[in-house]
């Protein structure tokens, strides 16, 4: 197995509140990864450690066989990471097309950019909306805009927070579909997710944290037979 | 040509069409020929509402497309002022260096934003704490050049003289076969329309290329820009520079164009000016930046006439009412009104665009 990313011992402390402790998680190439675990497990701030938006307590984050503990988000985003946000983050006030394009310049010369720029949004289904500003796209749309953006910058790690929040059940499954189409070009996907219909659909591995820490890791089919983890989700009286 | 054309127009300026380039070139024809029908005195005069520009272009660079309000135009302004004022009356003996004095207090200008900038970008100092800084350096400047009265502050021959200002700069001249021609009054005004021609052409082909693309995405959201793999804060230091050589320029072509500088001119009266020309003119377009500033300047002077405290009084009169009721600027407004453009995505970003979000 080819690991892409990996975190090592990985502790995130917020004064005395303990939200990481002794992580260790390794993303094979290739493989759709799901981050699962109730609210507060940790899941956020893992990915913002790993995208280097927060600093760790202690720990390593190795990308590609490289530490980039110290390295700064735009230095990882250009080794080819890349985040899809859990708030939509966009540039609302400006033009979806012009969104595109400022993800797209990053990597391509001026003359492949309209072009690449029209495959996204056909991709994307907002051919329609291409030169209306982006605070007046669904929420959905805004939702598949930023995904946009960030397979613009053809990364080899695709980090998506929440992909399918808000998100009508036909979206959230199309969303699934084009995240599978994706995987299958090669590129390796890790996804914080909610929504256990979404995970069931695109998973092939699965990481649980809980209050901070690996839980468990397997298959998605071992992982929601697993009574610990109904447990953690749904409470011990309630299993029982 | 039509390429050349093409690069100026684009998504972050107003008036790409041909009946703006139309209108463009009637302006620049009178513009040219003005001097043809009015006397020298009154061309010089206009060579000094044109020399300001340069500062509000400046700040509407960092301001209106970056994001980043800052108050220390003055500063930048000042320092090229008395930077010109220092090395042409040490050079004056050498005759034709003017130019040479001009640039190299420009450079001397920009250096100083670069250091300050650096320690503030880097230092994550955002928002309104950037406006701060600033204008507490502008203020601090005008303080220390206040208390330079003494013979003991000079350099070379050139004295500060506190705050009865430096004087005795040689205006600025061409080196030129013979005798150097000086730079005054109809030559002064043809140097600086072009220097300004130049200058917002320029800046008209920086924002609406990929180097343009970036400066909007870091005003909307700084943190989305780096996860795209922008360095932000680069970015943001280089148009700080920029932005703030623009002002040097302008410092530098006032004291060559008026012999004399006084700190009061980095005093708080003067640092608030171009945040209101650029804020009534309407801070995310060059164009409308650059009407409004020469607009403001032609009223403030000729209210000025009469009593400059009442001047005063309306240029805050005009900030507040442009902040309360035309957030995007007076001139913006008019200009979309009269283009048919008030639904595009510019009249919407700048109503709403926030200069205050910073890098988390």
């Amino acid at each position: 197995m080819t690991v892409i990313l990996e975190v090592r011992a990985l502790h995130k402390h917020f004064g005395g509140a303990k939200v990481l402790v002794d992580v260790d998680l390794a993303i094979a190439a290739g493989e759709i990864h799901c981050l699962i675990g109730p609210n507060g497990a940790g899941k956020s701030t893992l990915f913002k450690v790993m995208v280097g938006t927060y600093e760790p307590s202690a720990g390593t984050v190795m990308f590609l066989g490289e530490d980039v503990t110290t390295r700064k988000p735009f230095e990882r985003v250009r080794r080819g990471m890349s985040i899809k946000m859990q708030v939509p983050s966009i540039f609302r006030e400006l033009p979806v097309r012009q969104n595109l394009v400022i993800a797209l310049q990053q990597r391509l010369p001026k003359h492949r950019i309209d072009a690449e720029a029209q495959r996204l949004m056909a991709m994307l289904e907002l051919q329609a909306q291409a030169h209306q500003t982006a605070s007046r796209l669904s929420h959905g749309q805004q939702q598949w805009l930023e995904i946009g953006m960030a397979l613009a910058l053809q990364p080899r790690l695709l980090l998506l927070d929440e992909p399918t929040a808000g998100m009508s059940p036909e979206e959230t499954f199309r969303t699934g579909e084009l995240i599978q189409g994706l995987n299958r070009e090669g590129m390796t996907v890790l996804v914080v997710e909610h929504d256990m219909a979404f995970i069931r659909q695109i998973a092939q591995r699965v990481t649980v944290l809980h209050l901070g820490r690996v839980f468990a890791q397997d298959s998605i089919g071992a992982i929601v037979t697993d009574p610990r983890v109904a447990e953690i989700y749904l409470g011990k009286s309630h299993v029982e | 040509m039509l390429d050349a054309l093409r690069a100026l127009n684009g998504p972050q300026t107003m008036g790409n069409g041909r009946a703006f380039w139309s209108a463009f070139g009637i302006v620049l024809l009178l513009a040219v020929a003005y001097p043809l029908a009015f006397d020298p005195y009154d061309v010089g005069n206009t060579a000094y509402f044109l020399i300001w520009i340069f500062c509000a272009l400046g700040l509407s660079l960092m301001w209106g497309y970056t994001g980043i309000l800052s108050f220390g135009q003055m500063a930048f302004f000042g320092v090229a002022g008395y930077g010109y004022g220092v090395i042409s009356i040490n050079l004056s003996a050498a005759g034709g260096t003017t130019l040479l004095a001009l640039a190299a207090a420009v450079g001397i200008s920009a250096a100083f934003a670069a250091v300050l900038g650096y320690f503030m970008i880097y230092g994550r100092v955002g928002g309104v704490f950037f406006g701060i800084v600033t204008f507490a350096t502008t203020l601090a400047l005008a303080a220390f050049m206040g208390q330079t009265a003494g013979p003991e502050w000079a350099i070379g021959r050139a004295r500060f003289n506190g705050y009865n200002g430096m004087g005795g700069m040689p205006p600025l001249e061409l080196p030129w076969f013979g005798p150097p021609i000086p730079l005054e009054g109809t030559v002064l005004y043809y140097t600086v329309l072009a220097l300004l021609l130049l200058t917002y052409l320029g800046l008209r082909w920086l924002v609406n290329g990929r180097f343009g693309n970036v400066l909007v995405a870091i005003r909307e959201d700084p943190l989305r820009a780096e996860l795209l793999g922008y360095d932000v804060r680069r970015y943001q230091l280089a148009v700080f520079v920029l932005g703030s050589s623009l002002a040097a320029l302008s410092g530098g072509l006032y004291t060559a164009w008026g012999q004399f500088i006084t700190p009061a001119i980095m005093g708080l009266p003067s640092a608030a000016m171009p945040i209101i020309w650029v804020a009534f003119s309407g801070r995310g377009d060059l164009t409308a930046t650059l009407v409004g500033t020469f607009v403001l300047l032609l009223s403030f002077q000729a209210l000025t006439v009469y009593s400059q405290q009442y001047a005063l009084i309306l240029m805050g009169l005009i900030l507040l009412v442009t902040v309360l009721f035309v957030p995007s600027g007076f001139v913006a407004g008019l200009g979309q009104w009269l283009s048919g453009e008030r639904s595009r995505p510019a009249a919407a970003r700048m109503r709403r665009s926030n200069p205050e979000r910073k890098l988390s």
